[in-house]
């Protein structure tokens, strides 16, 4: 992909930020419900979208909404919806349908505190079901967790260029954080994604050519296992396309591991941590999925422990340990339903931790 | 396939629609959902159409219509095929498009889809078939089933007390402005198979006006889920389901 950038510096809110990178990538659709803290993309694109470029529509609920993204994805159109936790969870079952059909589109969970109607505040605890597939089946959807209001825009255009490219829904997992606050951004410009309308769409049979069929269905199980194994073929190979940050990792004697708002707010402790004398390094997974698995492997026979963060009960902890396998020992430090841990609690948890291994050495 | 030189003497009086595939249905013998489905493709010959459509198929019997249609398709899920189709339209508005839906699936769990679609008075297509049963399934109740009629989760038959009362979900509809043309129809007698097509006929032909939604329930029957013969079942559906979902136009075009 060749991004190209405005040259002007703008502030906007994470939320907006997502939505004109949205019209800048040239999606040809918008379909959605409105849930706080994500409706300002309705709103914004409702305002902003050009009705020659397309269409944005709002659903009469997240099960239309994502229905109508399946139908249009199918008819090869660029194609998108985004909501809020408890919408998600509503969506899932469309979201199984278009990844057993091999469909493109990109999601968005601007998430919030849950579980129930929860809070509108940030939240991680939408992890396992961003990650694990959500749905119903053995399916994946490609995720990336943004950090800032320039990964809320700049994602839109990789999860839309890994989603055709794999023909598989991606999903920016965002929070109410991310998508509320303001920030410098530079937009990508249009043309940065070119198009075209791929020849498996459903969008009326060319003659002399076999019809195209969208579907997800099949009588004989052997069928459906073939099915199958073509999408486990593809999630390996999606692994080629695992994306992470790291900071001051050499010498490190902790490794923080945090993504999105967490990885933020880590970021300000690993700071005050390593200005207090200790030695941290941090981690931050970009593809959720693919997971970062063999670099969190490779650090985690390098140093004496590793502390994830997460605003959850702990999700993306067990991917941690399961990668570690005993290698070091894994903290875990987590706030739920909204709330935020700050700096000074991290900075905290390192220091427990330091303690504790040096007791062990 | 009878290969077309084996009766080359012989004068042609009835063809299959040459977007009907040559796989063999699945339908129960005698089930309205083949002349239904060999219907609309008539009608997609006869208009020249096939390359500029786009059907949306549902969970039901007719799940697997695709095989039989020779045009592009997309199998939504229960429930959904209405939104699916609004979908495809709205990023291809010069194409037809419609859905075809059972009385589970569009009277049921696609309620909301149904009434929302019809309502935003959507540029498309919409086929309800009321089999007053849930066929795919193995004939439970449907939202269509009717007072006392007997199902497999309606053993002693359909009490208004436990299940309410039948949803004429057609006459519901009609009243909303979206809708631009609401017929009722049937396929148990060669007349009314050709009535129900011409309804699909002007349907198709509204479309390509953007008149908005045109709603065509069929009421047809299911000998396998009412446990009849097929002429037997016919018999039932002109004794009982017609009285309660009277035929005919519901919502015509005015003039101008
Ligand atoms: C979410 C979901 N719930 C339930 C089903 C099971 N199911 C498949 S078809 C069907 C009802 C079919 O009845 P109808 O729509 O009347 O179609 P018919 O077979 O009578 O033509 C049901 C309940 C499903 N596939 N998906
Ligand atoms: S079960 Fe009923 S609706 Fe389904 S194919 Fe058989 S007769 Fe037709
Ligand atoms: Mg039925």
């Amino acid at each position: 992909m060749n991004m190209k950038y405005d040259n002007n510096v703008k502030l906007m809110k994470g939320n907006e930020a997502l939505a004109e990178a949205a019209i800048r990538a040239e999606i040809d659709g918008y379909f959605g419900y409105p849930i706080t803290p994500q409706s300002e993309i309705l709103e914004y694109l409702s305002k902003n979208f050009n009705e020659e470029d397309g269409v944005v529509l709002q659903a009469e609920s997240e099960i239309a909404a994502i229905n109508m993204v399946y139908g249009a994805a199918g008819s090869g159109k660029r194609v998108m919806t985004s909501t809020s936790s408890p919408g998600m969870s509503l969506m899932l079952e469309g979201i199984s349908y278009i990844t057993a059909a091999q469909l493109p589109c990109l999601l968005v969970n601007v998430s919030r505190g849950g579980p129930g109607l929860g809070t509108i505040q940030p939240s991680q605890a939408d992890y396992f079901q961003s990650t694990k597939g959500g749905g119903h089946g053995d399916y994946r959807l490609i995720v990336l967790a943004p950090n800032s209001v320039q990964e809320m825009a700049d994602f839109v255009f990789d999860a839309i260029y890994l989603a055709e490219k794999y023909r598989n829904p991606a999903l920016i997992l965002s929070d109410g954080t991310l998508g509320q606050m303001m920030e410098k951004v530079r937009l990508p410009e249009k043309g940065s994604l070119p198009k075209s309308i791929p020849e498996w769409a459903a969008k009326g049979k060319i003659k002399n050519k076999e019809r195209n069929i969208i579907y997800t269905s099949a009588v004989d199980p052997t069928v459906m296992e073939n099915l199958n194994k073509e999408l486990q073929n593809k999630y390996a190979l999606l692994q080629q396309e695992v994306r992470y940050e790291l900071s001051q990792i050499e010498d490190a004697e902790i490794l923080i591991v945090a993504f999105g708002l967490s990885a933020r707010i880590c970021s300000k402790a690993q700071e005050m941590a390593n200005d207090n004398g200790l030695s941290v390094g941090l981690l931050r997974p970009i593809t959720l999925y693919p997971f970062p698995s063999d670099t969190i492997y490779k650090l985690a026979q390098k140093v004496q422990a590793i502390l994830v963060v997460e605003l959850s009960a702990g999700q993306m902890v067990e991917d941690v340990k399961l990668v570690v396998n005993g290698s070091c020992p894994v903290f875990f430090h987590g706030r739920m339903g909204g709330e935020v841990p700050t700096p000074d609690e991290i900075f905290f948890e390192l220091k427990k931790i330091t303690d504790k291994q040096a007791v062990k050495n | 396939m009878i290969n077309k030189c084996e009766i080359e003497d012989l004068e042609l009086v009835y063809e299959k629609p040459k977007t009907l595939t040559d796989t063999p249905m699945h339908y129960c013998p005698g089930c309205g959902h083949g002349v239904i489905n060999k219907l609309i493709m008539e009608v997609i010959d006869e208009l020249k159409i096939q390359d500029k459509t786009v059907g949306v198929a549902p969970v039901g019997c007719a799940v697997f219509e695709y095989r039989y249609m020779d045009i592009d398709m997309i199998e939504a899920p229960h429930g959904r095929a209405s939104a699916v189709a609004t979908g495809v339209k709205r990023v291809n508005p010069d194409k037809y498009v419609f859905s075809y839906q059972g009385d589970g699936d569009l009277a049921a769990i696609g309620t909301s889809e149904t009434i929302h679609t019809v309502n935003r008075g959507e540029n498309i297509l919409m086929l309800f078939i009321n089999n007053a049963i849930y066929g795919m399934t193995g004939g439970q109740m449907a939202p269509t089933t009717l007072i006392g009629q007997k199902t497999s989760t309606s053993p002693f038959g359909r009490s208004v007390k436990n299940n309410g009362f039948p949803l004429n979900i057609t006459e519901l509809i009609s009243k909303l402005d979206g809708a631009f043309y609401v017929t009722r129809h049937s396929v148990h007698k060669p007349n009314s198979v050709r009535k129900l097509k011409k309804a699909i006929q002007k349907s198709f032909e509204y479309q390509k006006e953007n008149k908005g939604t045109c709603f065509i329930e069929v009421i047809s029957n299911c000998p396998a889920g009412w446990g009849m013969t097929p002429l037997k079942s016919n018999e039932w559906l002109e004794e009982n389901l017609i009285p309660k979902y009277p035929l005919g136009d519901i919502k015509v075009p005015t003039k101008n």
